[in-house]
């Protein structure tokens, strides 16, 4: 997770010009980071070509809007990360 | 094209979404109000509508792969770069390569050529979300008819 969340990490620093030091495995991405949905669609297509994955962003949203799970759980960056993790694992299982 | 309705493209030439490219072509026609004000005695076509027909043509593209389930909109315009005037009576050849095509957005690359020349490029990204109402899906099939996108690809294989 700590490689895959130092990537992550620098792709919201360079995509949403957020100080890199600011952003760690703690942050939720839109209430500490403030990244907007616009940005956000950057941050996903930068993470989906580095590790050559689909995010399932639509199947997020609509658990979140459904209070299946908290946004925590997809926006949270150690999460984020943990699910990109799982996103690579399966495409190469 | 009819520019003030925003019909960029006249007809699909190549559509192969398995490569994930497409090229269309579009004849600017030569009397236009858009050019009563773009402009007064130096009719060309706006930038604007450069991007529109590369956005257009990309999302046909879009619309093809997901044999229409989904609309893509107008998100964003990366790396747009206008590099030659076009005037009245050009015709154009736009292509396009869908390079992402992720959960909820698109992503293309695109550009116009006309007479073997490159006119304009752009980066396009589309939000992608259900048709809002059945008339604008109505409407972007009958579109589709006109300029020949193949029938096999409105509806889900």
């Amino acid at each position: 997770m700590s490689s895959t969340f130092e990537t992550v990490a620098g792709i919201i620093a360079d995509t949403c010009d957020i100080e890199r030091d600011k952003i760690t495995p703690e942050s939720h991405a839109i209430n500490d980071l403030g990244i907007d949905s616009l940005d956000f669609l950057d941050v996903a297509f930068a993470i989906d070509k580095s590790f050559g994955i689909k995010m399932p962003l639509e199947q997020w949203t609509q658990e979140v809007n459904d209070a299946k799970v908290s946004s925590d759980e997809y926006f949270v960056l150690g999460n984020l990360c943990t699910n990109i993790d799982k996103l690579v694992a399966a495409k190469t299982s | 094209m009819r520019l003030e309705y925003f019909q960029m493209v006249d007809r699909i030439v190549t559509l192969d979404p398995a490569a994930r490219t497409i090229l269309v072509e579009g004849l600017v026609p030569e009397q236009s109000p858009i050019f009563e004000g773009h402009f007064p005695g130096h009719p060309i076509l706006p930038g604007v509508l450069m991007i529109e027909t590369i956005a257009q043509a990309g999302g046909w593209l879009v619309l093809a792969t997901l044999h229409f389930a989904a609309m893509p909109f107008l998100l964003q315009v990366k790396e747009a770069k206008m590099r030659s005037f076009v005037l009245p009576g050009q015709r154009l050849e736009t292509e396009a390569r869908l390079i992402h095509d992720g959960s909820g957005y698109a992503v293309i690359e695109g550009s116009i050529t006309s007479a073997g020349k490159k006119v304009a490029e752009a980066e396009i990204r589309y939000r992608v979300v259900p048709f809002p109402n059945e008339t604008l899906r109505a409407q972007m099939l009958e579109t589709a008819r006109r300029i020949a996108v193949p029938e096999a690809y409105f509806h889900a294989a």
